[in-house]
C-alpha cells in the first residue's frame, strides 16, 4: 500500500507496517504519557518525537524557560443558545479525561496552564450554527487549556481560528459522547514569527462520530499532535489536513489514531504544499490496532506537492497492526514536486505561468477541500490558498 | 495566410561534458494547409526542432530566426507561442497531478482564445471531439496525463488539437507507440484539423507508416542536425524502401 514518488532531493518519505506483539509507538517515545512536566526529560533533538522539529525556533517551550506574561493570547469563544461556555480551575475533573499529554510540551502546557476553557454542548443538543472559538495572539507567551465535550447524540460544529502572533502551548480535549457528532475545523493562520505547540485529544463514544480539519498556513514553527481514542465501538474519525508551508516556516503534523476498542473506523488525508526555501513539512500518522480492536477499518494517506527547490518533506506513515481479525488497514504517503516539464506542458497550451502554478495547486487542494462539507470554511481555504500562491509569486 | 519560417536555425543543448550543437542550419517554411513530414534517424533532431520551436527552456537557440507571420517566435514566451498559434503535440505529454483533463482544456481553449467558451458549446464541443476520438467521457475526470496509456496520451494531444485550431501544428512522433486502432484514430483526428485548410502541419516522425494515414505534401530528410533532402510524398516511398542508411552514412551530408 505504501507508495513513494518523485522524491524531491533532501526529504524522506518511509512507510512501515509493522505486525507487533506490543506497540513500538509507546515505546520510541523519550517517557510514558504524564500531566507532569518533570516526569519528561528535556529534549535535545535526537529523540524520535522531536527529531524533525528545530527546538531552536521554539521559544523555550520545550525547556522550561518560556513563561506565561499575561499577553500571550485573548481567547473570545461565540457560541449559540444551549451551549455553556465556562472558565475553570486546574482541578475540574473534566480536564484531560480525553488524554494525557505525551510530549514535554504539552505537559508544560498542562503544568503551567492557570485557568482553562470548558465548552458543553448537553445531551441531545443538535446546534445549527457553529460554536467559533478566535485565538488571538497579543505577542507575548501563553499555555492553554481547552476541552469540548458533546453529550450523547449531540451535535456541534466547531472552528478554532488562530490569529495574531504568540508563543503557545496547549492542550485541546474533544469529549464526544454515545451517538455524538462533532466537526472541528483547527486553523492555524498565524503570522510570520508566531510558535504554536499542541496536542488534540479526541475521545469518540460509542457509535460517535469525529470529523477534525487542520488547517495550517502561518506560523513560524507549528507541532501540532491530533491523538484519537475511542470510548466504545462504532466510532468513526476523519482526520483532515491541509498546509501550505512557505519559506522558512516548519509546520509538523504528527497523527496518532489508537484503535483500542472493536469496530471502529479512521481515515485520515492531509494534504500539503510547500514553496520556498527552508519550508519544511512534517507528517507522521501513527496508526494502531491493539489486540482487542477486531473488526478495525482505517486508512491513512498523506500528499505533498513541492512548488519549488529548496523545500523539504519528512513523511512518515506508520501502522501497527495486532490483530488480523480487521475490515481493512492501509496507507499511503506521496510527495511529487510541480517541476519544469509540467510548467512546459501547460504553458505550451497557452496557460501563462501563474495561472498554470494556480491550477496545479487548487487541483491538488480540491478534493480535499470538497471533503470539508462547510461551505463557508471552504471557500475561505480556497481564498487563503489563492492569497499565499499570489505572495510566493510576487 | 499563415507562415512559419525557419532560417538557419542553430540550437545546443548542455550535456555532461559540455555543450553539444544538435540543430546545425535548418531552413523549412511551413504554410498554413500544408502538410510537411520530417523523418530521420533515432538521434538527427528531430524532436530537438519541434521542443525548440515550442521553447522548451532546455534548448538554447544559438543562430538563426523564427517567424510566425513575421512576428519573432524566439522572442516569445512558451505560453505567448502556443497563444500565437503554434501547437506542439508532445511525443512524451507531461502528467499533470491534481489538474482534471476537464480543467486542462477549457484553462487553455481560455488562454487561446482570449476569452472563456461559453459553457454550454463549450460542454458539447468536447463532447463531441472526444466521440470523435474514441475517448469515454470519464476521461475528461481524470487528471492531465495521469495513468494514461501510450494510446491515451496521443489521443489527448490530438484532442487538444482539435480544440485549441492552432495555425501551425507541430506533431513529435504521434504515431510511436501506437497499434494500427489507434494509429488510424489518431490520424483521422489530425485529417480533420488539416481538412480544415487552416492549420499548418509538421508532421515529425521516424516510420513510414503514418503517411499512409496523413498524406504530406512535402518530406524532409533529417540527418545530422538539417534537412538533407526534401520532396514530394514519393520520398516517403523511397525511404520506406532504402531505410535512411544513404543518409546516416553521410552520403547526403554535401
Amino acid at each position: 500500500m505504501a507508495e513513494a514518488q518523485n522524491i524531491p532531493v533532501g526529504s524522506t518519505t518511509t512507510g512501515s507496517i509493522a505486525v507487533a506483539a506490543e506497540s513500538t509507538v509507546a515505546t520510541r517515545m523519550s517517557a510514558p504519557p504524564s500531566f507532569d512536566v518533570t516526569d519528561f526529560p528535556v529534549p535535545h533533538g535526537r529523540e524520535e518525537e522531536w527529531r524533525f522539529t528545530p527546538l531552536e525556533r521554539l521559544r523555550g517551550l520545550h525547556d522550561g524557560t518560556a513563561v506565561a506574561d499575561g499577553n500571550g493570547v485573548k481567547v473570545d469563544i461565540q457560541a449559540p443558545e444551549g451551549v455553556v461556555v465556562e472558565a475553570v480551575g486546574r482541578d475540574d475533573a473534566r480536564l484531560g479525561k480525553a488524554g494525557i499529554p505525551v510530549d514535554r510540551v504539552a505537559a508544560q502546557a498542562y503544568s503551567a496552564f492557570e485557568k482553562a476553557s470548558v465548552v458543553t454542548v448537553p445531551k441531545e443538543t443538535v446546534l445549527t450554527e457553529p460554536i467559533r472559538i478566535a485565538v488571538h495572539g497579543e505577542g507575548g507567551t501563553a499555555f492553554g487549556h481547552q476541552v469540548i465535550e458533546l453529550g450523547a447524540f449531540a451535535e456541534a460544529v466547531v472552528v478554532i481560528d488562530h490569529t495574531g502572533d504568540a508563543v503557545l502551548a496547549a492542550n485541546v480535549d474533544y469529549l464526544l459522547g454515545d451517538g455524538a457528532k462533532l466537526t472541528v475545523v483547527c486553523v492555524q493562520d498565524w503570522d510570520d514569527k508566531a510558535v504554536h505547540v499542541a496536542q488534540h485529544n479526541a475521545l469518540v463514544g460509542r457509535d460517535a462520530s469525529f470529523k477534525s480539519v487542520v488547517v495550517t498556513f502561518g506560523g513560524d514553527v507549528v507541532r501540532l499532535h491530533p491523538r484519537v481514542r475511542y470510548a466504545g465501538p462504532g466510532g468513526e474519525a476523519e482526520l483532515f489536513g491541509l498546509y501550505f508551508t512557505d519559506q522558512g516556516q516548519h509546520q509538523e503534523h504528527r497523527l496518532l489514531v489508537d484503535h483500542n476498542v472493536p469496530h471502529c473506523k479512521s481515515n485520515a488525508v492531509y494534504k500539503g504544499a510547500l514553496q520556498g526555501d527552508d519550508a519544511h513539512a512534517v507528517w507522521i500518522g501513527d496508526v494502531l490496532i491493539e489486540a482487542a480492536a477486531e473488526g478495525t477499518d482505517t486508512y491513512e494517506m498523506n500528499r505533498n506537492l513541492v512548488l519549488t527547490d529548496g523545500a523539504r518533506v519528512d513523511s512518515v506513515p506508520n501502522l501497527e497492526i495486532e490483530t488480523g481479525e480487521i475490515v481493512g488497514a492501509g496507507h499511503a504517503s506521496a510527495t511529487g514536486r510541480f517541476d519544469d516539464e509540467q510548467l512546459f506542458y501547460l504553458m505550451a497550451r497557452g496557460i501563462p505561468e501563474h495561472d498554470a502554478r494556480r491550477l496545479v495547486v487548487r487541483g491538488f487542494f480540491a478534493e480535499l477541500v470538497q471533503q470539508i462539507g462547510l461551505p463557508d470554511i471552504e471557500e475561505r481555504l480556497i481564498a487563503k490558498i489563492e492569497e499565499e500562491l499570489e505572495a510566493a509569486v510576487a | 495566410m499563415a507562415t512559419l519560417e525557419i532560417r538557419d536555425l542553430h540550437v545546443t543543448v548542455e550535456v555532461e561534458n559540455g555543450t553539444k550543437e544538435i540543430l546545425k542550419g535548418v531552413d523549412l517554411t511551413v504554410k498554413q494547409g500544408e502538410t510537411h513530414a520530417i523523418m530521420g534517424p533515432n538521434g538527427s533532431g528531430k524532436s530537438t526542432l519541434a521542443y525548440s520551436l515550442a521553447g522548451h527552456p532546455k534548448y538554447t537557440i544559438t543562430g538563426g530566426t523564427v517567424t510566425l507571420d513575421g512576428e519573432d517566435v524566439l522572442e516569445m514566451s512558451v505560453d505567448e507561442r502556443a497563444r500565437a498559434g503554434l501547437f506542439l503535440a508532445m511525443q512524451y505529454p507531461v502528467e499533470v497531478p491534481g489538474v482534471s483533463v476537464s480543467n486542462f482544456l477549457r484553462t487553455s481553449a481560455t488562454a487561446i482564445r482570449g476569452e472563456a467558451p461559453k459553457l454550454r458549446t463549450w460542454v458539447k464541443e468536447v463532447r463531441e471531439a472526444m466521440e470523435r476520438l474514441n475517448m469515454d467521457p470519464a476521461f475528461a475526470e481524470r487528471n492531465v496525463n495521469e495513468g494514461f496509456s501510450g494510446g491515451e496520451k496521443k489521443r489527448h494531444e490530438i484532442l487538444q488539437l482539435e480544440l485549441l485550431k492552432p495555425k501551425i501544428a507541430v506533431l513529435d512522433e504521434t504515431d510511436s507507440g501506437l497499434d494500427v486502432d489507434a494509429l488510424r484514430v489518431v490520424s483521422e483526428g489530425v485529417n480533420r484539423v488539416r481538412e480544415s485548410g487552416e492549420v499548418g502541419t509538421l508532421l515529425i516522425t521516424h516510420y513510414t507508416r503514418i503517411l499512409r494515414y496523413i498524406k504530406p505534401d512535402h518530406v524532409h530528410v533529417f540527418s545530422g542536425g538539417r534537412i538533407v533532402e526534401s520532396g514530394g510524398a514519393e520520398l516517403a516511398d523511397k525511404l520506406e524502401e532504402e531505410g535512411y542508411e544513404a543518409y546516416t552514412k553521410g552520403g547526403a551530408s554535401a
